[in-house]
């Protein structure tokens, strides 16, 4: 990267040496800054655990495959769900998060700066510890391996008998790490939006990014800190010699799934509601509407971070639970169905005789509505618990794993890249190139994630490494290691669009999309200081009450 | 290019915000409540299921004299932190170094009960569950103490040097709802393990 592409955000384009500009990055507190570190560093990871990902499809893209060993196949599945969760979608959701915050509501920084950079680095140590695993797992020799144990590590696998060296550990401090770097961001992302917001700016004010980023840190709060009390137990059973999750002393294997699954479930949440943030920010504004139903849409989202808490026993069913507590979560998995239900109405509600405008940002998020919609039908399927005994550890649940997670979050941190690229930038993103990005995902996606429930459906367990001919499944599995290679392209696309844009792209303006909210009141890039004047709000839509005075929406509010 | 200000109503707008420390701390509250109703729910879930000796009834007395220490140092701190806010800086100083030395005191009294317990009772983190949830939730406790006291030191530092001043009690009140917090956990930890464990 040049020194140029480095003094981004503040907008000065003075050529400085490479260790001054390295210097002020790397020393930066600026919340603009460390957001685009944030992105920078899950883009890296995205592409590992792309390469992971690959590899596993590569391998079981016929029966008797022998492209990697069976234990090279445990390792890349353990690091590509963990990569992908801790190190992917959680840098990439604080990223936006705190770019975009103190832009919206109108303050010149995060509450915290400090501790704001602490935890980034905190969180890009903790990605470097995990990979320093394939040097340091065996010790001082130079060689290693990495974890093997499933991205939820369950006991007593992760014992010093069945995991000996040291790979296990990696997994344990590098999750402790960015773990504690997420609960600090987490807490500045409360005090933000709690503290900061500009005059005139109630609760009620608040754009829907701001809201519902609030929850999201809330559960982050509530949810990261039962995982790093689990992983500080299997540190005091690997270390120590105590005995939490030995069986042979008395310890309980089960204990560790609900320890787990209390932080893995609001997991999801704490992934999904940045991108419901994102697509509540973005459907508006290439609809030519207000948001449907605001209220109703805070109220939900509040809604789903209390019932998120109390539904993570549904990744459990086949443990042997007793009936009553498989009824209850059961029950409270299909409710979080409803408040999920509003917001699908409201986003449709918001489009339904707009304007609409079918700019790449718009077609991720109508994308996202439509894999939201199937991947929240198949998880009321697996809420059953019936259904569950059937299906659960099989290709039907990875498939509906990832619907949410790609399908539903990534589409809409796309639309997300795509809407505030030139915000961040400065720059217009090329529009052809984003839309082939979209089509080339977009098949991909669907070749890979919807052909992948049908060996599901057959039986076909997740996690095995080869499989039998004539069950089946050969088909099923080309087509989906085929999907793999349109989403590769698509990616590919995307990281083009990116860099080519941010040199040659056209300048956008301050206001490309002629959109509402109080980032767009700004330069682009913004300023270090964000605004010269901290600016004063009376409604949800500062913006257009700006641009049409004579009817602004204080009146109707 | 200039930057656009939005300014379009009335300036006598204003908002009630809450204080940012005060807010931030709840948050690492509410963290550090949900480490240790982790780690209780194990303790709780573990009485009783060791495979082997010894048990808490066997070994543990119950530390009155370090609990009430420790808990009247929340009253100590809570007064110390009203004096700086009357801008009475030595009674601030000694109510704060009460607080301290009470602190400390309670560490005492853990550190002369872990020694009995290890050289004594023969009970070590890795003899039983007993012994693994017992030294984890109570280390953790014992943890934040530590924690706790490096901080208030920190400030006891400052005061000697003459750096605190009245208009320091915001500050000096957020750190200590960190300690109020500290205490009200071990107010959990005896009730679980001293009387419901035992």
């Amino acid at each position: 990267m040049s020194t140029d592409a480095l003094a981004l955000p503040g907008g000065e384009t003075l050529s400085r040496p490479f260790v001054d500009s390295l210097h002020e990055w790397v020393a930066t507190v600026d919340h603009k800054r460390l957001g685009i570190l944030y992105i920078l560093y899950a883009l890296l990871f995205l592409v590992i655990g792309g390469v992971e990902a690959g590899v596993m499809r590569i391998q079981l893209i016929r029966a008797h495959n022998d492209f990697v060993s069976p234990q090279v196949f445990n390792r890349m599945f353990t690091m590509h769900g963990t990569t992908m969760i801790f190190f992917v979608v959680m840098p990439l959701v604080f990223g936006f998060a705190n770019y975009l915050i103190p832009l919206m509501i109108g303050a010149r920084d995060m509450a915290f700066p400090r501790l704001n950079a602490f935890s980034f680095w905190l969180t890009a140590f903790g990605g470097l510890l995990l990979y320093f695993s394939l040097l340091g797992a065996n010790g001082l020799y130079g060689a290693g391996n990495a974890p093997d144990v499933g991205w939820f590590a369950y006991a007593p696998l992760t014992s010093q008998t069945f995991s000996p060296g040291h790979s296990t550990d990696f997994w344990i401090l590098g999750l402790l790490v960015s773990g504690f770097g997420s609960i600090g961001t987490a807490i500045n992302i409360m005090a933000t939006v709690l503290c900061m917001r500009c005059p005139g700016m109630t609760l009620s004010k608040m754009p829907l990014l701001a809201w519902l980023n609030l929850v999201m840190a809330g559960l982050v709060i509530l949810a990261v800190s039962p995982l790093t009390a689990a992983q500080l137990m299997l540190l005091v059973d690997r270390y120590l010699g105590g005995h939490f999750f030995d069986t042979q002393a008395g310890g309980s294997a089960v204990i560790w799934m609900h320890f787990f699954w209390i932080f893995g479930h609001p997991e999801v949440y704490v992934l999904v509601i940045p991108a419901f943030a994102m697509v509540s920010e973005i459907i508006p504004v290439f609809s030519r509407k207000a948001i449907f139903g605001y209220p109703v849409m805070v109220a939900a989202t509040i809604c789903i971070g209390f019932i998120g808490m109390s539904v993570w026993a549904h990744h459990m069913f086949t443990v042997g639970m007793s009936s009553n507590a498989n009824t209850f979560f059961v029950l409270s998995t299909m409710a979080i169905a409803v408040p999920t239900g509003i917001k699908i109405f409201n986003w449709l509600a918001t489009m339904w005789g707009g304007k609409i405008e079918f700019k790449t940002p718009m077609l991720f998020c109508i994308a996202f509505l439509f894999q939201f919609l199937i991947a929240g039908l198949t998880g009321i399927m697996l809420s059953a618990a019936p259904f569950d005994w059937q299906l659960s550890a099989s290709y039907f649940v990875v498939a509906h794993f990832h619907y949410v997670i790609v399908g539903a979050i990534m589409f809409a941190i796309f639309g997300g890249f795509y809407y505030w690229f030139p915000k961040v930038s400065g720059k217009m993103y090329n529009e052809t190139l984003g839309r082939l990005h979209f089509w080339l995902f977009l098949i991909g996606f669907h070749l890979t994630f919807d052909f992948m429930h049908v060996p599901g459906l057959l039986g076909m367990p997740r996690r095995i490494y080869t499989y039998e001919p004539g069950r089946g499944w050969d088909i099923w599995n080309l087509i989906v290691t085929v999907g793999v290679v349109f989403q590769a392209l698509g990616i590919l696309v995307f990281g083009i669009n990116l860099v080519w844009s941010y040199f040659k792209g056209r300048v956008a303006g301050s206001d490309p999309w002629d959109a509402w909210t109080l980032e767009w009141s700004t330069n682009s890039p913004p300023p270090a200081y964000n605004f010269a004047a901290i600016p004063i709000v009376k409604s949800r839509r500062p913006l257009w009450d700006l641009k049409h005075p004579s009817d602004p929406d204080w009146k109707f509010e | 290019m200039s930057v656009t200000s939005i300014a379009l109503a009335e300036p006598e707008m204003t908002l009630t915000r809450p204080d940012r420390g005060r807010v931030a701390m709840f948050g690492l509250i509410a963290a550090e409540a949900a480490i240790f109703t982790i780690f209780v729910v194990a303790y709780l879930f573990y009485v009783g299921k060791s495979l082997t000796g010894p048990t808490p009834k066997d070994v543990l007395s119950v530390p009155i004299f370090y609990t009430i220490c420790l808990l009247s140092s929340s009253l100590t701190i809570h007064f110390a932190a009203r004096a700086l806010g009357q801008g009475n800086i030595r009674a601030f100083g000694i109510l704060w170094f009460a607080t301290i030395a009470l602190g400390a005191a309670f560490l005492y009294g853990t550190a002369t009960e872990w020694h009995r317990l290890i050289y004594h009772d023969g009970l070590t983190i890795s003899t039983n569950l007993f012994g693994t949830t017992y030294y984890s939730l109570v280390g953790l406790h014992g943890f934040h103490v530590i924690v706790g006291l490096v901080a208030l030191s920190l400030v006891m530092a400052f005061t000697l040097l003459g750096n605190v001043r009245a208009e320091h009690a915001e500050r000096v009140d957020v750190l200590s709802l960190y300690w109020h917090f500290v205490d009200a956990v071990w107010v959990v930890v005896f009730t679980v393990v001293y009387v419901l464990g035992r």
